[in-house]
């Protein structure tokens, strides 16, 4: 009965590196992105008015000329909200859709332009009149500072021992500060959103986003509707990377606005410019700190006070700033500390989401102090890290008072140490300089330490629900969204090593709000962790219907049934997986099921500062090598070698794909990636053409990627596998720090660089200069 | 005259009329032909999304290149073959290699930059491009990717390109064959309520086109006239589309010069010029990008007048010279002298930009050419600074031409830092001079690209850098050099 069965493992299982489940589509440019899909007949098109100052009354605003131009069919303002005027994800209305009277950043949406093309509506939004009375506009950290520094949200403590004593007993002490600068996701595909109108109250809105439930919220709150009228799908995004989390809402929600008031589909595409303008980016933060230490270089006490540009909004930034705060120890053991932030509120676009979530700020904070302690110490930095790594017993409590229990730093980073010859290097690299006056080297090591789950306990919950087709097809839907990361995939693979079937049976849809409900946003690394579990969940509870139908017809014990190799087994039973699916829908066996998971362990008190925010952690460690032309500041990264923690891969292709991607994404936050706004609060560069994100040749000459083989998740997460969307971006610090030591070398090594971020040719050039104006003893 | 435009979209037959002329490829193939495959990701020729390869006739053979078909006026295609992504698979639907690679080795994460990957990658592949890492770098510094970190794709063009099968030439020939047919003298008129276009096919009928339309707005390469399109959202209400005219393509030598007609793509300028100096082919290798490149043209980065054009500084350096040609006929005018203000030129009404005239480097020359911006590809830069000296039989600098560009509202000389170094014996002494006499000659400005400070201090160690290149060349003074390793150095 065996015989011409397939005996073999069904393809793509967990753990193979099998592409990307649209990896064929991308290709052939058959993959559909919302602006691909066929419009409606008639479908309208919106074009976003912004504001055009920083601060201002908005004293009039006259759209006679807009509403009489060619093509248009109408214009949106605030007054045509019949629900909230709000977006804001945070719950504290501060976000209009439109605003009304007073403008708060410069590229703030006022009013939408419908017309019958998009042309006709880019072209309408350029007659508006609109008249202002400017205010006086906080443009930055420094200036939201000295005006009293009102914040967004209330900040957040952590604290743990006595700080403020052990700083004044320790036999060294430094105080210093670092600018960290901001990023622009600049996903390829822009926002977008297409609304389609249905009866009644009823609308369909198409919106690239990371969050399907919440522009489902934001919707329905602006039209004045209940959530079950408002269905939200996305099949895929064109990069989001935090960008697509909150910063969807408010073109949802004109496009909605629009398709109920005129009845015909509407569309609102921002072109790059527009994009940039107004959505929401990285937060800068200026960190300031105070650590204590001992002569060895051990730090005694660590004291931190992160404040970040919020921009008008809160929108996420009280769990962005929350994230810095968590990760301002990265890998490092405060025997004292404090962590204060400061989410400021300013007059410019409302900081949100991006990958990492202020994780990299606070780590970049602690890379930054073991780098002054080196200096200060005169030992080579990556002593200074072990130093101080968490231990694994002891010394191996946070600042919010969780103990690590999964630390694998130290082994991580020895092994890295041994396969990157880093101390042989470090000597050439010594050697190399000697000789070379112009072009120096520079080389740095640095750790990852990144915590895994959502800060907001609730949001760690997620539900799936999976059909079994009669000729044994399998439909997976769940509440997570893809944007290139490959959950799809992986989830199928999960689903696939489940039922035991080749992973082409699977077919995964569209996400939407109409098959898994209350989603959380695929964001914090956790889209598998969370709807993997909630798949597997569901497709459990399928094949234990299937098991106990086919073991009663077989008449043996359900224990012995088996699945592999698209068929099920028992003994000398066996049938294959489509045969039994027929069966079992003829003996009336449900064939459909929803899933749930919930993250086990986790609570937070915010308030008190305590509790076990994360289920576990993700590790991984990197080493650059750099060079710097003294001369001009330009540089290049020659070598890169990763070691990171993924657990037991379920990709180890995708995996591999997240953490270069991530590395270079990373690599460009603190390099070429400037944000630069103007003295009137016009942000300058908001095009490719002025912002620099990595090309080609930017990605390190020599690019070493392995995983920690060996790890795996102690929890017992999705077949042991860990988070890899966010943690590898952080590996890219020590591309800064391998910049900074270059830096630090035209003065042989006497005094910390203090390198700003993003670390431009500019900035690096000017470091160069103040290292040889100390060194010929002039005044930093 | 002609009055519509005629071209292939694969092997169809196009006839393009009712359109504004200021229409794109790229909103034509999305809005009218619903090829959705090509993606708009910025508009502006800076990311590679909308990327399409352009099959044109050079002569009589046809050349396959890549484009941004955000920015390139449907117009300017006449007579033209455009691929585009969907063009690829066989008819049995397999993908072409360029593809099946990209799946294989996980070049693709969301996708949406990858069909411009793909194009890019075949127009290397069409034209047997040599294809070793730098290469496939530099094809594809015009292709942002946001997801993968570059290297997948690398690895997936290096499989592809290296052990490429013959290009099926028979296609090939019958598709020159009938972008031959498709060829035609006269003039082109498109009228359209928004705008007429003329596209003319000689010097002489652009001369008499130019008498009566002085106001006419001239398209090359439409690199920058694109924006114009995309991003201000102008009406040209006459637009003179170059494309056609021949005469212009040419590039000449004679005994002492290079002569580039205004339409010369700056891969062919890359080409003529890269084969004088190795500074000037890494700065052409650096010019915008590949797509960039086969669209652009050297007359157009010159007319166009931009204070930070990367051609203009060598070119000054170079002591080039301009023919101006109008219906009243010929002048010649030296580079430095075109650039009158701030986006101003010493251009008539009726006057275009017909040749530029670019002197080959005396045997007695010393040539030094450095962009600096703040990422190495795709970029524009913050200083420019291109310097061209002549030394005498005794070491001394017996001419000297020092031209930047960011340093000014125009692209300028340093007529200050020159007389520093006049009769000076050529050494790090006389180059520090000179770096000092540059505070005479320049106050630059702040902005996002670079601070006043940052120009100041990159255009003085510019010129230490040409000392040093010149005097001490064992000393590294470059950190771009590709795959140089430790070991290496």
């Amino acid at each position: 009965m065996l015989e011409g069965l397939p005996q073999d493992r069904p393809r793509g299982g967990v753990r193979e590196p099998t592409p990307h489940e649209s990896a064929h589509k991308h290709v052939a440019g058959e993959a559909v992105y919302i602006d691909d899909i066929p419009e409606p007949a008639d479908a309208l098109h919106i074009c976003l008015g912004l504001s055009q100052r920083a601060h201002a009354k908005i004293l009039s605003v006259d759209l006679s000329q807009v509403t009489g131009a060619n093509g248009v069919v109408g214009v949106l303002t605030a007054r045509d909200i019949p629900g909230n005027n709000d977006v804001s994800p945070a719950g504290s209305h501060d976000e209009p859709v439109f605003a009304e009277d007073r403008v708060l950043f410069h590229g703030q949406p006022m009013f939408a332009v419908v017309a019958e093309t998009r042309d006709a509506a880019r072209r309408a939004v350029k007659l508006a009149q609109v008249n202002y009375e400017d205010l006086p506009a906080l443009l930055d950290i420094a200036s939201a500072r000295a005006a009293g520094g009102a914040c967004v949200l209330e900040g957040m403590k952590l604290e743990r021992g006595d700080v403020v004593s052990s700083l004044a007993a320790a036999p060294m002490r430094i105080d210093g500060s670092m600018i960290i600068g901001g990023q622009d996701h600049f996903y390829l595909e822009g926002q977008i959103a297409l609304a389609v109108p249905g009866e009644d109250e009823d609308v369909t809105v198409y919106s690239s986003t990371q969050h399907p439930s919440e522009v489902q919220h934001m919707v329905s709150h602006v039209l004045g509707v209940a959530s079950h009228s408002v269905t939200v799908e996305v099949r895929r995004m064109g990069g989001a990377f935090g960008g697509k989390e909150t910063q969807g809402n408010l073109f949802a929600a004109v496009a909605a606005l629009a398709a109920k008031k005129f009845n015909r589909a509407a569309k609102c595409r921002p072109d790059r410019d527009d994009d940039m303008i107004s959505t929401g980016k990285r937060h800068d933060f200026v960190a300031d700190y105070k650590v204590g230490f001992d002569a060895d270089g051990r730090i005694l006490a660590a004291d931190f006070l992160m404040a970040a540009r919020c921009g008008f909004s809160a929108d996420l930034s009280g769990p962005v700033t929350d994230r810095a705060l968590f990760h301002c120890d990265n890998a490092y053991f405060y025997p004292a500390t404090r962590a204060i932030s400061q989410p400021l509120r300013t007059n410019t676009v409302s900081n949100t989401a991006f990958r990492g979530f202020g994780g990299p700020q606070g780590m970049l904070a602690a890379e930054r102090v073991i780098e002054e302690i080196a200096f200060a110490t005169g030992r080579d930095p990556l002593d200074i890290r072990k130093l101080n790594f968490y231990g694994t017993d002891d010394r191996n409590v946070t600042p919010y008072h969780q103990a690590i229990g999964d630390n694998i730093i130290a082994e991580l980073v020895d092994e890295l140490e041994v396969s990157s010859d880093y101390r042989a290097r470090r000597q050439a690299i010594r050697a190399f300089n000697a000789a070379s006056p112009i072009i120096k080297r520079g080389l740095a090591l640095t750790p990852v330490k990144f915590g895994i789950s959502f800060t907001a306990t609730w949001f760690n919950q997620a539900g799936a629900l999976v059909h079994v087709y009669r000729d044994g097809s399998v439909q997976l839907n769940h509440g997570g969204t893809e944007m290139g990361q490959g959950l799809h995939q992986k989830i199928s693979q999960i689903v696939a090593e489940e039922f035991a079937i080749d992973i082409d049976r699977i077919r995964i849809t569209a996400t939407t709000t109409g098959k898994v409900p209350n989603t959380s946003a695929t964001a914090a690394s956790a889209g598998t962790d969370l709807n993997g579990m909630a798949a597997l969940d569901a497709a459990c509870t399928i094949k234990a219907r299937l098991a106990a139908f086919i073991a009663d017809r077989w008449k043996v014990a359900v224990e012995t049934i088996e699945f592999c190799a698209n068929a099920v087994r028992s003994g000398e039973h066996s049938m294959s997986f489509a045969e039994l699916v027929g069966a079992a829908y003829m003996a009336r066996v449900q064939l459909s099921a929803t899933g749930f998971y919930k993250t086990p362990k986790i609570h937070w008190d915010r308030a008190a500062g305590r509790g076990h925010p994360f289920y576990y952690f993700a590790y991984g460690a990197s080493v650059s090598e750099v060079s710097i032309d003294t001369l001009t500041g330009e540089y290049c990264i020659e070598r890169v070698d990763i070691l990171h923690d993924v657990g037991r891969s379920l990709n180890p292709a995708l995996d591999r794909g997240q953490i270069e991607g991530g590395f270079v994404q990373g690599q460009g936050w603190l390099t070429t990636e400037e944000l630069w706004w103007d003295d009137k609060g016009r942000l300058r560069t908001h095009a490719p053409s002025t912002y620099k994100i990595p090309v080609a040749s930017d990605r390190p000459r020599i690019f070493n990627v392995a995983f920690a083989e060996w790890s795996e998740n102690r929890e017992p997460s999705v077949h042991r596998s860990k988070a890899v969307g966010e943690p590898p971006l952080m590996l890219a610090m020590s591309v800064l720090h391998a910049l900074s030591d270059a830096v630090a070398s035209v003065a042989d090594h006497k005094f910390c660089p203090r390198l700003d971020t993003p670390a431009t040719p500019e900035r690096i050039l000017f470091a160069v200069e103040n290292m040889r104006a100390r060194a010929a003893g002039m005044s930093p | 005259m002609k009055q519509r435009r005629a071209f292939l979209l694969g092997n169809d037959l196009q006839v393009a009329s009712g359109l504004a002329p200021t229409t794109t490829v790229l909103d034509w193939l999305r809005l009218n032909q619903r090829r959705t495959g090509t993606k708009e990701g910025c508009a502006e020729g800076d990311c590679g999304a909308c990327t399409v390869v352009i099959g044109r006739l050079d002569g009589e053979t046809l050349r396959y290149e890549a484009i941004n078909a955000c920015i390139r006026p449907l117009v300017s295609l006449d007579g033209c073959q455009i691929l585009t992504v969907e063009h690829l698979k066989s008819p049995d639907g397999a993908l072409h290699p360029v593809q099946q690679a990209m799946v294989d080795l996980h070049g693709s994460q969301c996708g949406f930059c990858t069909p411009g990957f793909v194009m890019s990658l075949y127009a290397m592949y069409l034209e047997a491009a040599p294809a070793n890492v730098l290469q496939i770098e530099d094809a594809l510094a015009g292709n942002l990717c946001r997801c993968t970190g570059y290297r997948p794709i690398i690895d997936a063009a290096m499989n592809t390109l290296g052990e490429r099968g013959a290009v099926d030439m028979t296609s090939r020939s019958e598709t020159a064959r009938r972008l031959l047919a498709l060829r035609a003298d006269e003039t082109i008129v498109i009228e359209h309520a928004s705008g007429a276009c003329h596209a003319p096919t000689s010097c002489d009928a652009l001369a008499d086109l130019l008498d009566v339309h002085p106001e006419a707005t001239i398209v090359a390469g439409a690199t920058d006239a694109g924006l114009r399109i995309t991003k201000a959202l102008e009406h040209f209400p006459v637009m003179v589309d170059l494309n056609r005219i021949k005469e212009l393509k040419h590039v000449a030598e004679t005994k002492d010069a290079l002569i580039f007609g205004a339409m010369v793509d700056l891969n062919r300028v890359r080409r003529a010029l890269g084969a004088m100096h190795p500074h000037l082919d890494e700065l052409m290798r650096r010019f915008g990008s590949e797509q960039i490149r086969n669209s652009g043209t050297i007359g157009g980065n010159l007319a166009n007048g931009s204070p930070i054009g990367d051609l203009p500084p060598v070119l000054i350096a170079l002591d080039a010279a301009l023919v101006l040609r109008s219906k009243a006929g010929r002048r010649a005018l030296p580079l430095e002298r075109f650039f009158l203000d701030y986006r101003k030129q010493d251009r008539l009404p009726g006057e275009f930009v017909e040749q530029i005239i670019v002197p080959k480097l005396p045997a007695d020359a010393l040539l030094h050419v450095s962009k600096i911006s703040k990422r190495f590809d795709e970029d524009i830069s913050s200083v420019c600074g291109a310097f061209r000296i002549l030394l005498d039989a005794g070491g001394c600098v017996a001419d000297a031409r020092l031209a930047f560009g960011g340093m000014a509202g125009v692209p300028k000389r340093a007529a200050n830092a020159e007389a520093a170094l006049k009769g000076a014996r050529w050494s790090m002494e006389a180059a520090v001079a000179a770096a000092g006499a540059l505070s005479l000659d320049f106050t630059p400005l702040t902005d996002m690209r670079a601070s006043a400070r940052y120009r100041t201090s990159v255009a003085a160690n510019l010129l230490r850098r040409f000392a040093l290149e010149t005097l001490s060349p064992h000393i590294a003074t470059r950190v771009s050099g590709g795959l140089r390793t430790l070991a290496d150095a």
